[in-house]
């Protein structure tokens, strides 16, 4: 590594820890009535302030951080498995089968010719829609994975979740057109929020994390090799059946937890591994593990921003992500499109 | 010595018969493979380096089955280096060669002295040291080239199958290319390239002329029953000549 390289990865690393330590303070400080630290340190003070800033905003906050965490570090490794840099996490099938999992738990309930209590459909809320999401995303990617005979294809596999994400959508407005109550909360689920975050969904979320990204790091390696195309890695020796399998498990899982807690946050995944490459181009190694970081701190920041832009009211952080990523990938293409 | 041969192989890819029955050993030395486009090098390539899966026939290295051995051992016996491909990431040049010693490190191992030694050497003997920090996406094809072949040579494996090594090669680094086979060869290394360039594959110690899949003829380089042989599979477009201490191949552009 050149010294050049070594100081862009160091200031990309200060950089990233410090502005996610900014961003943590600011989502505790972020409320109804916008963004203030003395507001924040009243609420602290306050009779309520274990409550909201304990309870809430914390896990909120951290919640944001490990989903985009989960999804930085899958759109990496996605990036680097299917040597496309425009692989996105959801491509397994993830997404639809997750938003299909949504829509069947909300839409049960009038399909079965009753409506849900307030506490049944508060419950569902809890445990339902994200145990629903998580089983739908693992059934995506099963189905996925099932159609393309394995992962030793890419270009199949690819292709097989397409196939699998249009089929599933299509089943999930065929339900919802029979059970039209579904539609308000399939929509909820689709614009992504972070809203509901809690202690347990980050405790879930850092087990994922922790499952998933070091073992990317540790084959990071493979996909190294994997850069230099099939062939390449196959005569270094890699043992590319058993590491396509491992990371595709990683994806799913990492996904799948992502989704189901906290519904389809758009281009986080797509985005973080393009801006770690530009700021310190490096091995997978690196860019695994700084994606991860990368995309907890854009995440954090579009929590912040969601709550904060127009406070009392919140934008679904899904909507500002992909406003905010596809604009920075049209800057991207023009760029391209200029050198 | 390490051996390794096929016997009797035959591969289809779609409807194309790319292998029909081909029996082959790599012997010591240089060895190339020619032949017009579509005759199967390449694929003979990929099935010798255990790439590809013959649908019949048998591929042995060191007596056993060349499928049997595990990955590592066998990417460690033997050194592969394809057509040029479609490379991704922001790999450098130095990481790019360090890959060379994978076969040895396996994924998690950290590389010794040794290790860096080699990829060092490698860099040196592939004249590529110079541009190290570089990106492999910025470098130029012939600057590319000459890194993926500093890749295996840091292999450090006593089997080197080269498909196309001069491609994008200048003649003076395509004539540095030759001389630096004929170095490995000196080191003990059996070297098996396909070579496009005819005047570069006489180079070699031996020649094997592969067309529609079969083996048409084999012999010493400096064989005038293989020249023959060599004219006539390339429908008499092309001929032999004595230049010096070597031999060149001449299109005809004559009518």
């Amino acid at each position: 590594m050149s010294a050049a390289d070594e100081r862009r990865r160091w200031r990309l690393a200060v950089g990233l820890a410090l502005v996610t330590g900014v961003l943590l303070v600011a989502g505790l400080a972020a409320g109804g009535d916008g963004w203030s630290l003395g507001e924040a340190w009243r609420t602290w003070r306050g009779a309520d302030g274990g409550l909201i800033i304990g309870d809430i905003r914390a896990p909120r906050t951290l919640g944001a951080w490990l989903v985009g965490a989960l999804l930085g570090f899958s759109g990496a490794t996605a990036q680097g498995l299917f040597r496309n840099p425009l692989a996105d996490p959801y491509l397994l099938g993830s997404a639809s089968g997750a938003a299909l999992g949504v829509v069947l738990v909300l839409a049960a309930g009038t399909l079965a010719g009753g409506t849900f209590d307030l506490a049944t459909a508060n419950r569902l809320m809890e445990l339902g829609v994200v145990g629903a999401a998580f089983v739908g995303a693992l059934v995506g990617v099963s189905l996925t994975l099932s159609l393309a005979r394995g992962v030793q294809g890419t270009t199949r596999l690819v292709l097989s979740g397409v196939i699998v994400g249009v089929m599933l959508s299509a089943v999930g407005d065929l339900v919802t057109s029979a059970a039209p109550d579904a539609l308000r909360g399939k929509q909820t689920f689709l614009l992504g929020s972070t809203g509901f975050l809690g202690w347990t969904s980050c405790a879930v979320l850092a087990v994922g994390a922790v499952l998933t990204i070091p073992l990317g790091w540790r084959l990071a390696r493979a996909l190294d090799a994997l850069a230099l195309g099939v062939d390449a890695a196959l005569s270094l020796g890699v043992a590319l059946a058993r590491v396509r399998l491992a990371l595709i498990a990683a994806l799913a899982l990492a996904t799948g937890l992502a989704v189901s807690q906290a519904g389809l946050v758009a281009f986080v995944g797509l985005v973080a591994p393009h801006l770690v490459r530009r700021f310190a181009p490096a091995t997978h190694g690196f860019t695994v593990v700084a994606s991860a970081a990368m995309g907890g701190a854009l995440l954090l920041a579009a929590d912040v921003l969601a709550r904060s832009l127009i406070a009392p009211q919140e934008i679904p952080v899904g909507v500002l992500t992909a406003l905010i990523g596809g604009g920075y990938l049209i800057l991207l293409l023009r760029r391209r499109r200029a050198s | 010595m390490t051996a390794l041969s096929v016997e009797n192989v035959h591969v289809s890819l779609g409807t194309t018969r790319a292998l029909d029955g081909v029996t082959f050993a790599v012997e010591p030395g240089w060895t190339s493979i020619v032949g017009p486009n579509g005759a199967g090098k390449s694929t003979l390539l990929r099935v010798l380096a255990g790439l590809l899966a013959p649908d019949a026939g048998d591929v042995r290295l060191d007596g056993k089955p060349l499928a049997s051995w595990p990955p590592r051992a066998r990417g460690s016996a033997i050194a592969w280096l394809g057509q040029p491909a479609d490379v991704q990431g922001e790999l450098t040049a130095l990481d790019v060669v360090r890959l060379g010693r994978l076969p040895k490190l396996g994924l998690f191992a950290a590389p010794t002295a040794d290790d860096e030694a080699r990829v060092e050497r490698a860099m040196a003997d592939a004249e590529c040291a110079a541009w190290r920090d570089r990106r492999l996406q910025e470098l130029s094809g012939g600057e590319r080239q000459r890194v993926l072949f500093a890749r295996a040579l840091a292999v450090g494996a006593p089997v080197l199958l080269l498909d196309e090594p001069t491609t994008h090669l200048d003649p003076p680094h395509q004539g540095a290319m030759a001389r630096l086979l004929r170095r490995q060869v000196q080191a003990g290394t059996s070297v098996v390239s396909v070579l496009h360039d005819l005047s570069i594959a006489l180079l070699a110690d031996r020649v094997v002329i592969l067309a529609g899949g079969r083996i048409r003829a084999s012999g010493a380089s400096d064989d005038p029953a293989l020249h023959a042989a060599l004219a006539d599979v390339f429908g008499g477009a092309i001929r032999v000549e004595r230049a010096g201490a070597r031999f060149v191949v001449v299109p005809q552009i004559e009518t």
